[in-house]
């Protein structure tokens, strides 16, 4: 591995981190009318599966989906215009936070309630295998996705089908406030997965970019060839379900199993990665800064566009129903 | 009355012929659902499909929720899917797909997401099939806007409402009715490409009653209307609704403006329902006109029973309609 390479992929983790703590500031100014769900801590995994994709290939996400969003190209202006509910927004504004998706950036779409939209993912398989396009699809879920009946119809159908599809799962050991163990006989799900005929694999460290990266390219090798895939990667959500405060108060979960996975939290993997290859630390810290004035800068901008963006009409409220 | 000009089909020869003309116009068409390939499956109705384009029928693993999903994501990349399910009974497993997805992507997307996807599904009515097999649920599919609902009562109609589907660009579902006396009916079929408009449709001009029936009622009210026509010199005017959503109330508003007397006949429940919305719509809009209370026969309000002795009782039938019109027209 390069470290240019590893440099490449902080950078759009630090980018998303950036995003999202600049709408935990709007949030806190009480800017947004909604709930939003923040990928801080999962990084890692938007940024390495997408960095094993071809720009034409396809995914979908559901309501945590900004990381997804981010990672693989969506326009940041449009996203932060339609968290505001504004008329530039992504979906002019009447899809809101859960709903981001950016065609031309190959992000077909984010659509909650939990588990629904892995199916899309299988459904543009079909339509590649059909249409013959050498594309591949991936469906972006967190671990409750796996209790629904709708993602064991979607593997079951793509290993029948032998679809290109590629299912991601950010087993985040959390289903808002419902551990895993509550919910699941263990906390591995890919050895639930594999008997489907599907190549499963578990990351342990999903906050790892470079294993996820690697690991994502060999499977998305096997997709392209009609092996459908499921990856595990294990992870964590650092803020609370919805919203952008943090929730160790709510005794769900504790304060000292969350600094375990804040020392690994992506980011913070990465740069102890860096420094064994960097002379001093000084320098570590001076590119990391630069990055951060870069992304900043962007960041400025869509604000500043999303801020000045108009409202969307009244007539809106009743076009483009159907 | 069969001649010349005119082409006689039965119902279910006419959607099958929708079928497969919609492939032919569009290679983005595709029919998918539980048993589609089967010589057997849906009634025979994709055989024409089958024997034309076999890599565009596709069987399916009973996953009815993830179907519609699947259907959806292939939609979005420009596919036309038609999903086909057995009995609308079963498309309560897919409520989330079709209504928290299907019908909402439209709106959520601004725009910019269409997912031109067909549901079609029959309503059964035999005895025996009790009460998961025999429902009439188009009241429920008509609720949420952003998906239209279509419930063909003939022929012209299984072709005409079946193609509109297929080529709009919202989702639209399409009741079609199994019971056989409209199903193995012909009628009158043109050929050519044709779709049948977004609107209801007057079948009988009458003076002294309007009757408004949906699906198979259709039948049932001519029947009765016949009769009435007759000795009792009672003139039915009847509208077959076709589409539940979008509603064209308009020609029903007219219509009881003339006759001052409606009567609904739906092959549904009753309460929350389709005949509900058309007698609001009416107290609402032509309330004045009114000379009696506006009446509704549909099914009682208990699940179809399976015994042969008792599902007869049932459905609503041509003596109801008979008795509720001598009893509003005295």
């Amino acid at each position: 591995m390069g470290t240019n390479e590893l440099w490449e992929l902080y950078f759009e983790m630090l980018r998303i981190r950036m995003v999202e703590e600049r709408l935990t500031d709007w949030c806190n100014l009480k800017l947004v009318n909604a709930p939003v769900h923040l990928s801080i801590g999962q990084e890692a995994v938007a940024v390495g599966i997408m960095a094993a994709l071809n720009p034409e290939d396809k995914i979908i996400s559901g309501h945590r989906c900004h990381a997804h969003y981010l990672a693989k190209g969506g326009d940041l202006k449009k996203m932060f215009a339609e968290i505001l509910g504004k008329a530039t927004g992504c979906c002019k504004g009447k899809g809101g936070t859960m709903h981001l998706f950016d065609d031309e950036a190959g992000h077909v779409i984010s659509a909650p309630l939990v588990a629904a939209s892995i199916s899309f993912a299988v459904g543009l398989a079909l339509s590649f295998k059909m249409k013959g396009e050498n594309k591949v699809a991936v469906a972006f879920f967190g671990d409750g996705a796996v209790e629904e009946g709708i993602f064991w119809e979607s593997v079951n159908f793509a290993s029948v089908f032998h679809l290109p599809v590629l299912f991601v799962c950010e087993n985040n050991l959390y289903a808002t406030h419902s551990h895993i163990l509550q919910r699941q006989p263990s906390e591995n799900i890919t050895e639930r997965v594999g008997p489907h005929k599907i190549n499963a694999h578990r990351i342990s460290d999903g906050n790892n970019v470079l294993l996820v990266k690697e690991v994502a390219k060999a499977k998305v090798e096997l997709v392209r060839k009609g092996q459908p895939c499921f990856i595990e990667a294990c992870t964590y959500r650092l803020r609370e379900h919805w919203g952008v405060g943090e929730d160790w108060d709510l005794g769900y979960r504790s304060r000292e199993e969350g600094e375990k996975w804040m020392e690994k939290s992506p980011l913070k993997q990465a740069e102890r990665t860096l420094t064994n290859h960097i002379s001093t630390p000084e320098e570590l810290c001076s590119k990391i800064k630069k990055m951060e004035e870069k992304i900043k800068k962007e960041i400025d901008e869509a604000e500043e566009f999303a801020f000045n963006s108009p409202q969307p009409p009244k007539e809106d409220l009743l076009s483009e129903v159907g | 009355m069969e001649n010349q000009t005119e082409r006689w089909l039965t119902y279910k020869d006419a959607s099958a012929e929708a079928l497969l003309m919609a492939m032919e116009k569009d290679e983005n068409v595709f029919l998918i659902g539980e048993g589609a390939d089967h010589i057997n499956g849906i009634g025979g109705q994709c055989l024409p499909a089958i024997r034309k384009f076999p890599e565009r029928v596709i069987d399916t693993p009973l996953s009815e929720n993830g179907l519609t999903g699947f259907c959806i994501g292939a939609a979005l990349n420009g596919m036309r899917p038609v999903l086909i399910h057995q009995r609308d009974d079963f498309m309560l497993l897919a409520m989330d797909q079709m209504f928290n997805q299907a019908a909402q992507l439209r709106y959520a997307s601004g725009g910019r997401h269409k997912v031109p996807l067909t549901i079609l599904s029959f309503i059964a009515r035999r005895p025996g099939e009790g009460v998961t097999h025999s429902h009439s649920l188009q009241s429920i599919f008509a609720h949420f806007p952003g998906i239209k609902v279509g419930m063909p009562a003939t022929a012209m109609d299984a072709k005409g409402m079946l193609l509109r589907a297929i080529f709009d660009d919202d989702p639209v579902i399409i009741l079609e009715h199994r019971h056989n006396p409209l199903y193995e009916q012909k009628g009158s079929v043109p050929e050519p490409y044709f779709e049948t408009p977004l609107t209801s449709q007057i079948q009988f001009s009458g003076e002294d009653i309007t009757i408004v029936t949906v699906s198979i009622a259709l039948l049932d009210a001519v029947n009765a209307g016949h009769e009435l026509s007759g000795g009792d010199r009672i003139s039915s005017e009847i509208i077959d609704l076709r589409w539940l959503r979008p509603l064209d109330i308009e020609p029903i508003i007219k219509s009881v403006k003339k006759t001052k007397k409606l009567l609904v006949v739906d092959t549904g429940w009753k309460s929350c329902s389709i005949s509900s919305e058309i007698v609001a719509l009416v107290a609402e809009q032509a309330h004045g006109y009114l000379q009696c209370p506006p009446r509704r026969i549909t099914l009682p309000d208990a699940p179809c029973p399976a015994s042969q002795y008792l599902e007869p009782l049932y459905h609503p039938n041509p003596e109801m309609i008979i008795r509720a019109v001598e009893e509003m027209v005295k």
